[in-house]
């Protein structure tokens, strides 16, 4: 259990996927202009990275892995068209959901709902779930903390930018080069965080 | 594509006037990094070190410029249902072909990328490409747009590169340049926040210098 909460923690503060790693930034800055937007994009986020983290650990471990389908056959070099296959058609139950239950939401986040699909933290996680050997609970842990880590970081960047709408910021830095610029030190402030040792709460 | 054929013409060349502008837009004007804003992701995870940059640039350009020529020879017969997957699954495959070759030949590099060659497929360059330009254009310009593309994000890449592996580390692509006796490696440009800061200041300079580009929102 703890060490299962460790994943969740490190995944979620120390190794945040966007002030860490840097995925998804696409999305993240292009979301990233009213609150409102940002809390249903995260929202989505969390429950991709939640469903397809287990489901591409089963892929992985049940049939890509060495000799696990047939002996002697690795077929490992399957593994990012099977991932981006499991990561689309999850993202496209998440639209329908999502079109059902909030139109005003679905409207509000348009192109960028399938743009989840490309989102590079859910295919980057699932990616490093592989490199790092997590199991079946790890995996589950893992994949919910960077999806909260990814949540925390895009709303947090949404309020900045809603109060800096009122600054004074030179034209040529306005928008874009800001973004940017906040995030970077948003990022450093995150790294204070890696002084929080996991293994504290066993 | 008639003035295309009168202007190779004039000029005598191989390729028209449209075609370099295919090539050159991406570089400054409608740069993919600082003006279009796509594939940041991986993009800034890679330019610590100039040689990292360099094989991620050039990972890029092939399957930018590769998958452009494939989409426009097939953009006839794919459904436009189901063209998102057709348009990934021939990004994975050619990914994939990349991550095996590096793995064969450079395997240093490929153990240093680790996942960022994989997320090339989830690149926005490569996807939002094929979408906007090669579904519809004819494969010859649509292999110049990808080039085109590949190039301006990777000379980003390698700029952004050299900045910071200079100033972090004192070297260029391992030699040392600024010697340690008189210089100290400021190491706020080895953190990943850095390469933030300087895409940042990039788009600054580049905005202040030809105002056309400034956000109007």
């Amino acid at each position: 259990m703890g060490e299962t909460l460790n994943i969740f923690i490190k995944a979620a503060f120390i190794d945040n996927m966007i002030l860490a790693y840097f995925l998804g930034m696409c999305s993240y800055l292009a979301v990233s202009k009213t609150v409102k937007t940002a809390v249903g994009l995260g929202l989505a986020v969390i429950f991709v990275l939640g469903i397809t983290m287990p489901i591409n650990w089963a892929i992985n471990t049940y049939l890509l892995s060495d000799s696990a389908l047939v002996d002697g056959i690795n077929l490992s070099f399957l593994r990012l068209i099977l991932f981006i296959a499991v990561i689309a058609s999850m993202v496209q139950l998440v639209e329908m959901i999502i079109e059902k239950v909030s139109p005003a939401l679905y409207n509000s986040l348009g192109i960028f709902l399938p743009l989840i699909t490309v989102n590079c933290a859910i295919l980057g996680g699932s990616l490093f779930m592989v490199s790092r050997e997590y199991g079946f609970t790890e995996s589950v842990s893992f994949g919910l903390g960077s999806g909260v880590g990814w949540f925390l970081a895009i709303v947090a960047i949404a309020s900045i930018r809603e109060k800096l709408r009122t600054a004074d910021v030179p034209p040529a830095l306005r928008g874009l080069g800001i973004a940017f610029i906040i995030t970077g030190l948003m990022g450093i402030a995150f790294m204070s965080l890696a002084g929080l040792n996991p293994g504290d709460f066993n | 594509m008639a003035d295309t054929i009168v202007d190779s013409k004039k000029q005598g060349g191989l390729l028209g006037k449209e075609d370099m502008k295919l090539l050159k837009d991406p570089l400054h004007s409608n740069n993919p990094l600082t003006i279009q804003v796509l594939g940041i992701c991986s993009a800034l995870a890679v330019t610590g070190s100039v040689s990292k940059s360099l094989v991620m640039a050039v990972a890029l350009v092939f399957v930018c410029a590769a998958s452009s020529l494939i989409i426009s020879l097939l953009r006839n017969s794919i459904p436009s249902s189901i063209r998102m997957i057709v348009q990934l699954l021939v990004i994975a495959g050619l990914v994939q072909i990349v991550e095996i070759v590096l793995g064969a030949y450079a395997y240093t590099a490929y153990v240093e990328l680790s996942v960022f060659i994989g997320l090339i497929i989830t690149n926005c360059i490569v996807m939002g490409r094929l979408e906007a330009f090669a579904m519809g254009n004819n494969p010859k310009q649509a292999f110049l747009d990808g080039i085109g593309n590949g190039l301006g994000y990777g000379w980003i890449l390698v700029a952004m590169a050299v900045v910071r592996e200079l100033f972090g580390k004192g070297t260029f692509m391992g030699w040392e340049i600024l010697s340690p006796s008189w210089y100290v490696a400021n190491n706020l440009m080895v953190l990943p926040a850095s390469s933030l800061f300087v895409i940042g200041i990039f788009i600054w300079i580049q905005r202040a210098v030809d105002p056309e580009l400034v956000d109007k929102s």
